[in-house]
């Protein structure tokens, strides 16, 4: 992993051709529709998010891409093949981190790259060679020799994205890299996702965090009931689909109910929630000064920045996690 | 660097469809492989029990049980021991157990708990080389402890013929005749709850009644046609042909008994490329 043959293997190939592209794509299981015609393509050198709540349609989308899900209508093309015909031509350009960990407990961390390799065709030495670098790249080389079992998960997920860069993918995809991870171990994968991303990984990632999408992707599609509701990039949508700030009022328990009317045009617009109210506009303070000189008296009083949660809120109707 | 422009380069035209017949079995051998690397953690132990076993109920069932047969029994018997009429009864069941269970929870395990077998489809490997490649390992397994009960009966003495060297590939097809169809049927569990009814009502009864223990002929002749059906009699029906150097008698009966195995593990690996390949292609 000193250099990227990601990129080297993508700006060879036509720069203008998307490495993803999908149209109509569609996946149906029987009478239900998790995926419903989405359209998105993805760029060489790209960190590209699918941002939504669980059951938006995400993971079907990753499997689809992934070659391991039939489509069942639409287009897609990965890396300029079709995957109908040629899924195992494309998987072994992939690198796929799953939303569970599917390590083999039964062995050691380096075992599991080693086998991992071979199911790629490389020789055993490449395997050890890879496997080195990987184990150092991950800050797993002290756990070679010890079993995953015994790993936190933080480790286990690291030692999963090791993995999936034994074969030097051109695209990594990662379905909700952190989630179940403390803060500090996120860090830690997200530290390395962004290193893959400077050496020119095209990184495909689906989340229902907010903060990792804005940490993470250039661009990003918004997902919601098996569509694609927006597409941007987290400033874009940001610009787009809300303020500049938000304010932030909770009240005491009981008063949120009887505000018929009180907040009416102290913002460009208000969203109640059941345990606070936003209020979107570009100056939030001068909202908070409005809104007191109204009679107003929240418990508690945040202006923050508006974020994809806003984007989400705004487009949907409801939060990205509940 | 070289290696991926070379995995690269076998996607010309019409990629997706396995290029060669050469590939195909590679993709096949990895998993064997990946079953391999386990197997080597727990090898000790299980060559120890490989061993025991066998010296176990050989001694049980030759030794003590046999004594009692063998003062009355000469008759039914024809001048052959006990032993010697038990030993390929045991060895051809002794695979049958083995194969059974090596389909049942290590498979569910690979396919719903350490999830290993998706990790595999996520790379070149399909689904058939999932169901191939692990029973190509158990074959493997299977050879080795049949090996290793074969040597046993040899040393105590239980085998009349040197054939005994053409029972092991009988036993192991004999276990493969369970192993594959039992996969099959496994890809299509989430939990193994009904794995202990196979091995009650299935594997337990197959056991006491194909012949292992006694002459099929001692059961009710209404029951006897039952043994046919029973993959178990067929493979013991060999084995003990070859073990007490009657082949010859009834060549064309032995290869009956080998065809219909053959049929059975064929159409179950077939069966198992199909279950396994749904269940990992979905989800």
């Amino acid at each position: 992993m000193t250099q990227t043959p990601a990129t080297g293997a993508a700006r060879s190939s036509k720069p203008s051709e998307p490495l993803i592209r999908a149209r109509g794509l569609t996946k149906r299981f029987g009478a239900f529709t998790a995926v419903d015609g989405v359209d998105f393509d993805v760029a060489p050198g790209e960190a590209f998010g699918f941002l939504g709540p669980n059951g938006a349609g995400k993971t079907s989308t990753m499997r689809m891409i992934g070659c391991t899900s039939p489509i069942s209508d639409g287009e897609l093309s990965i890396l300029g093949m079709d995957p109908r015909r040629q899924g195992a031509d494309i998987r072994a350009r992939l690198g796929v981190v799953p939303q569970q960990d599917t390590l083999d407990n039964e062995l050691t961390v380096r075992e599991n790259l080693l086998i991992y390799g071979r199911y790629f065709g490389l020789p055993r030495a490449e395997c050890a060679r890879r496997a080195d670098e990987l184990l150092e790249f991950v800050q797993l080389s002290d756990r070679g020799k010890d079993l995953v079992e015994p790993l936190s998960g933080g480790m286990k997920r690291r030692l999963t994205i090791a993995r999936s860069l034994i074969n030097e993918p051109d695209v990594m995809l990662l379905d909700e890299p952190t989630t179940g991870l403390d803060p500090q171990a996120r860090h830690l994968v997200w530290d390395r996702l962004y290193r893959l991303k400077q050496r020119g990984v095209t990184l495909v990632l689906t989340t229902h965090y907010m903060d990792e999408a804005e940490q993470l992707c250039d661009r990003l599609v918004v997902m919601d009931k098996a569509k694609i509701v927006a597409e941007g990039s987290p400033r874009e949508l940001i610009e787009r689909y809300s303020t500049k700030e938000v304010a932030e009022f909770r009240f005491a328990p009981g008063i949120q109910e009887t505000l018929e009317g009180q907040l009416d045009g102290l913002a460009d617009r208000v969203e109640r929630l059941p345990d606070r109210v936003l209020l979107y506009a570009d100056d939030g303070e001068a909202v908070v000064i409005a809104a007191r000189e109204r009679g107003l008296h929240p418990e508690t009083v945040l202006v923050r920045r508006s974020s994809l949660e806003d984007v989400f809120l705004r487009l949907t109707g409801r939060s990205l996690i509940e | 660097m070289a290696v991926i422009s070379e995995s690269r380069s076998r996607g010309g035209p019409g990629g997706g469809a396995p290029p060669t017949s050469a590939t195909a079995w590679s993709t096949v051998l990895r998993v064997v492989e990946h079953r391999a690397y386990q197997y080597r953690r727990t090898f000790r132990a299980s060559i120890f029990s490989s061993f025991g076993v066998p010296a176990l109920f050989l001694a049980a069932m030759g030794f003590g049980l046999g004594g009692y047969v063998d003062r009355s029994a000469d008759a039914v018997l024809q001048g052959v021991s006990y032993l010697q009429f038990l030993a390929p009864g045991l060895l051809a069941s002794s695979l049958m157990q083995t194969g059974s269970f090596e389909a049942s929870f290590p498979i569910l395990g690979g396919l719903q708990w350490s999830k290993i077998f998706h990790a595999m489809v996520a790379t070149p490997l399909r689904g058939r080389d999932v169901a191939l490649g692990n029973l190509a390992w158990i074959a493997l397994r299977l050879t080795l402890v049949g090996a290793i009960f074969a040597i046993m009966i040899v040393a105590f003495g239980a085998s009349r013929s040197p054939l005994i060297v053409l029972a092991i590939p009988v036993a192991v097809l004999t276990g493969l005749a369970f192993a594959a169809p039992i996969m099959a049927f496994t890809a299509t569990q989430r939990r193994p709850d009904r794995f202990a009814a196979l091995f009650r009502f299935g594997i337990t009864p197959l056991f006491l009644f194909s012949g292992t223990f006694f002459p099929i002929e001692s059961l009710p002749s209404f029951l006897q046609p039952v043994a046919w059906l029973s993959p178990l009699w067929h493979g013991v029906d060999v084995c003990r042909a070859l073990m007490l150097g009657t082949i010859g008698e009834a060549p064309l009966l032995a290869l009956v008994h080998v065809a219909i195995l053959a049929v059975i593990a064929t159409v179950g690996a077939l069966l198992a490329i199909r279950t396994v390949g749904a269940r990992l292609g979905k989800g």
